[in-house]
């Protein structure tokens, strides 16, 4: 026996191992679109990791001897109008963008999901007030209920992220809701509830977990969402301030007054916003896909 | 024998009838262009919006360039003079100084009438002057400190002001042209000392239409303006708009003939290109200079060890050739504009700290002095104005050269109008700040930097009684070497042996416009010239 048990741990990881392997090269075979967006999901998560490691120049490093510098051997994307290296400022750039992007659709996706399953499981007033300032909130576009949460509370990171996650909490309460009202009605909800369980663990431990699918949809989707947020609010010199490399500052100032001189300057943050957007929306779109039984094919 | 004529004299014959047939027509034509012509309307863009309309309380070009064509003043800068120094008539037509220097008589035009047909008398002219020097409390007078000179304002007839000074002040008739000094109406002033900040009402060659917040300001032409001829347009329309590229992207549209404060070398560059002689550019040195006030009342600011070590970071030369390029910055400079009578000469001025021409050995002194302060690695927040040329370039600059000390510096931007009141709190540790002067004369450009209980807006927050003094040893000098000398003390003390404040690069003034504007000179104060009673457009 004593000999048994790691073998079949061992075997029991491999099992787990294969599963895995199985669903993401099926996900990869039957979705190449999102799998493709999960390859640059992936890639700028490891980028934005080992941004110290990789980036050729520091991102803070002024070179007046470098200034406005077309694409070269020595700065493969160019230099700004301060001789910094802008491919050194978009790989820091990527830590910036996951960190708001990540920060601020977890943040909101999670109490967006708390709230939306409390309202339905509590159901009555609760519900009815809960709904009509959601209702409040979701009526304000998302830049413009981001960019008044600015205005209020300042333009500093951690600023930055709650105005973004404030505007994502109402969206992901709705959706969250609606799922969480047809599970309510289920029978182990109900034996919950007649075992005694208290509010609190028939929430955490058995609703919450059935809406996870909608959840984790919502947090893709939200990821890309946040992530260009950030760079509009950076670009209207709202966000994220410099020095810090970001991909919406990178856009702003002298990259607009030197757009004709030095297109290279707006081109790839550009493109880094799209490209990262464009990531995250087909990966969000395909896992909806995979996780939503009424389009499951997976 | 018959004589021909030569084939010269032929030629020249030829020439002089051709002149006498064509001089007729062709001389009224080239006069014309140069005459004024009456009509259409002068659109520019205000990258500035200010807080309210009551010019004596402003500190914005956001107040001048929309309001100041609304009114007049006792005394203009003469606004064909490219230095921008000269006193000339405004509402006073002319005036007399006795008592060796200390009292000051105007005698005012007659027959000027306010916009709502009101005469203006010396009662309006004294009513002005006391509520900009004498405020009552609860009525702000950002300039006040500036005519501390000023003992009495008095209106002996209607048509004569006199002004009693405490002691003789060469900048005195200097500081009467100032551009925020808009003569009011008395009376309205008696029943409500508030109403010019919510309302307009003055003498100037425009009459005010309307303001949309966030949006323009129009003026329509005065018809009854004192200045017979005068203005030449039938109005104006200001438009507010933030965005440098937005601005640039007017005047190369050509929906907009010009932007008074200023664009870099590079957007004159772009619109040269683009409108070739469609477009004209008018440059000078600038009366404006970034400053860095470092708090006094914050730790470890008050050390000047510290401040010493921040401005000693700083390579200006380096910076100057760089950022002249992409930013409205140009000149190293002392307290004063550079190539002005009293400012520094670049060899005095390179013995200042931050000024040694070898930067490694600033910066290694500056090292010493954090090390020997205990300030090695130092974390502090830059606060800066939400302004981005030339504010946001000169950060990163500034920032890039603390990093270069060791110091960690991270910057934060504040809306434009919520900035000063937060310098005004002393929330800040280290802060831009700025100065621009109307006109170049030391009393204007170094009030600035006298002790923060006789200047608010000194937001280093210090009081140093010595530089006070040499403040006032500087302005009732008589002789110009004394007075320069006193300067020069002064500017040592302020940069050097306290560093007090940081000075950054002096500006430079680009102004390209639509070569369809006339009668309009370029200065070097974007406060200057905003009256638009002589300019002009050509179609």
């Amino acid at each position: 026996m004593a000999i048994n048990v790691p073998l079949e741990a061992a075997a029991a990881r491999v099992e787990i191992r294969e599963g895995w392997l199985a669903v993401a090269l099926a996900f990869c075979h039957r979705r190449p679109l999102g799998a493709a967006g999960a390859f640059v999901v992936v890639l700028m998560i490891a980028v934005a990791l080992t941004a110290t490691l990789i980036a050729p120049y520091d991102p803070l490093g002024v070179d007046f001897a470098a200034m406005l510098g077309r694409p070269s051997a020595t700065h493969w994307l160019g230099t700004d109008s301060f001789g910094r290296d802008v491919l050194s400022r978009l790989i820091y750039g990527s830590r910036t963008a996951l960190i708001v992007g990540f920060g601020a659709a977890f943040i909101g996706a999670t109490a967006g999901a708390i709230l939306g399953v409390g309202s339905a499981y509590f159901g009555g007033r609760i519900d009815l007030y809960l709904q009509r300032l959601m209702d409040v909130f979701i009526s304000f576009p998302l830049i413009i209920l981001a960019l008044a949460m600015v205005a209020i509370l300042g333009n500093n990171l951690p600023n930055l992220i709650t105005a973004i996650t404030i505007p994502m909490i109402p969206r992901c309460a709705l959706v969250i809701r609606s799922s969480a009202l047809s599970i309510r009605e289920m029978p182990y909800v109900d034996a919950a509830r007649a075992a005694g369980f208290g509010h609190a663990r028939i929430i955490l431990r058995h609703m919450l977990p059935n809406v996870m699918a909608p959840y984790l949809i919502l947090l893709t989707a939200f990821l890309g969402q946040a992530i260009l947020l950030e760079a509009s609010l950076s670009f209207l010199g709202l966000g994220v301030q410099e020095p810090i490399a970001a991909w919406g500052l990178m856009l702003r100032g002298a990259a607009v007054d030197f757009a004709e001189t030095a297109p290279w300057m707006a081109i790839f943050p550009g493109l880094a916003i799209s490209l990262a957007v464009f990531a995250f929306n087909l990966f969000g779109d395909s896992l909806r896909d995979a996780l939503d039984p009424k389009l499951r094919t997976l | 024998m018959t004589h021909r004529p030569s084939r010269t004299r032929v030629i020249l014959l030829a020439c002089l009838l051709v002149s006498v047939v064509l001089a007729p027509a062709l001389t009224p034509a080239a006069l014309a262009q140069e005459k004024p012509r009456s009509g259409g309307e002068l659109i520019f863009p205000v990258p500035s919006e200010p807080p309210s309309y009551d010019g004596h309380r402003e500190e914005t070009f956001g107040w001048i360039h929309p309001w100041a064509p609304f009114y007049n003043t006792l005394l203009r800068v003469d606004p064909t003079d490219p230095s921008g120094t000269k006193p000339v008539p405004s509402l006073a037509e002319r005036w007399t100084i006795a008592d060796g220097g200390l009292t000051y008589t105007f005698q005012l035009r007659r027959g000027v009438k306010f916009h709502d047909g009101s005469e203006m008398t010396s009662k309006d002219v004294k009513a002005t002057y006391d509520k900009i020097i004498f405020p009552p409390a609860g009525v702000g007078s950002t300039r006040k400190g500036q005519y501390a000179v000023v003992e009495a304002v008095e209106a002996p007839d209607p048509y004569t002001v006199r002004f009693r000074l405490k002691w003789p002040s060469a900048a005195f008739l200097a500081s009467l042209a100032s551009p925020w000094n808009a003569v009011y109406k008395a009376d309205i002033l008696a029943k409500d000392i508030h109403w010019y900040e919510k309302n307009v009402m003055g003498t100037g060659p425009f009459i005010f239409v309307e303001h949309v917040k966030g949006s323009h300001v129009i003026g329509k032409k005065n018809p009854n303006y004192w200045d017979k001829g005068k203005p030449y347009l039938d109005g104006f329309r200001a438009l507010f708009v933030r965005d440098t590229a937005a601005q640039v992207a007017m005047i190369r549209g050509e929906r907009a003939h010009i932007q008074f404060r200023s664009f870099t070398a590079a957007h004159r560059d772009s619109l040269v290109a683009a409108l070739g002689d469609k477009i004209r550019v008018q440059e000078s040195p600038w009366d404006c200079i970034l400053l860095v006030a470092m708090n006094h009342e914050k730790k470890p600011f008050d050390d000047k060890r510290v401040r010493r070590a921040l401005t000693l970071a700083i390579d200006r030369y380096a910076g100057s050739q760089a950022l002249s390029k992409i930013a409205i910055v140009k000149e190293v400079a002392g307290a004063l504009v550079p190539g002005t009578p009293y400012a520094t000469a670049p060899d005095d001025l390179a013995k200042l700290a931050g000024y040694w021409p070898a930067i490694e050995t600033s910066r290694a002194e500056a090292k010493r002095l954090l090390k020997e302060a205990g300030a090695e690695g130092l974390s502090f927040t830059f606060k800066n104005r939400g302004i981005p040329m030339p504010y946001e370039p000169l950060a990163v600059w500034m920032i890039d050269q603390w990093r270069q000390i060791g110091l960690n510096v991270k910057q934060e931007v504040i809306e434009a109008a919520a900035y000063f009141a937060s310098l005004r709190r002393g929330e800040h540790e280290v802060a831009m700040d700025f100065q621009c002067g109307y006109i170049v004369e030391p009393d204007l450009d170094l009030y600035k930097f006298v002790s923060v209980d006789k200047n608010p807006a000194n937001y280093s927050r210090y009081k140093d009684s010595v530089l006070d003094d040499l403040y006032v040893k500087q302005s009732r000098a008589v002789d110009p070497e004394e007075r320069k000398k006193h300067i020069r003390a002064f500017e040592k003390r302020l940069l050097d042996e306290e560093a007090h404040y940081l000075m950054t690069l002096q500006w430079h003034r680009i102004v390209p416009h639509s070569s369809k504007v006339k009668g309009w000179q370029v200065t070097p104060s974007h406060y200057l010239n905003n009256t638009l009673d002589g300019v002009w457009l050509t179609e």
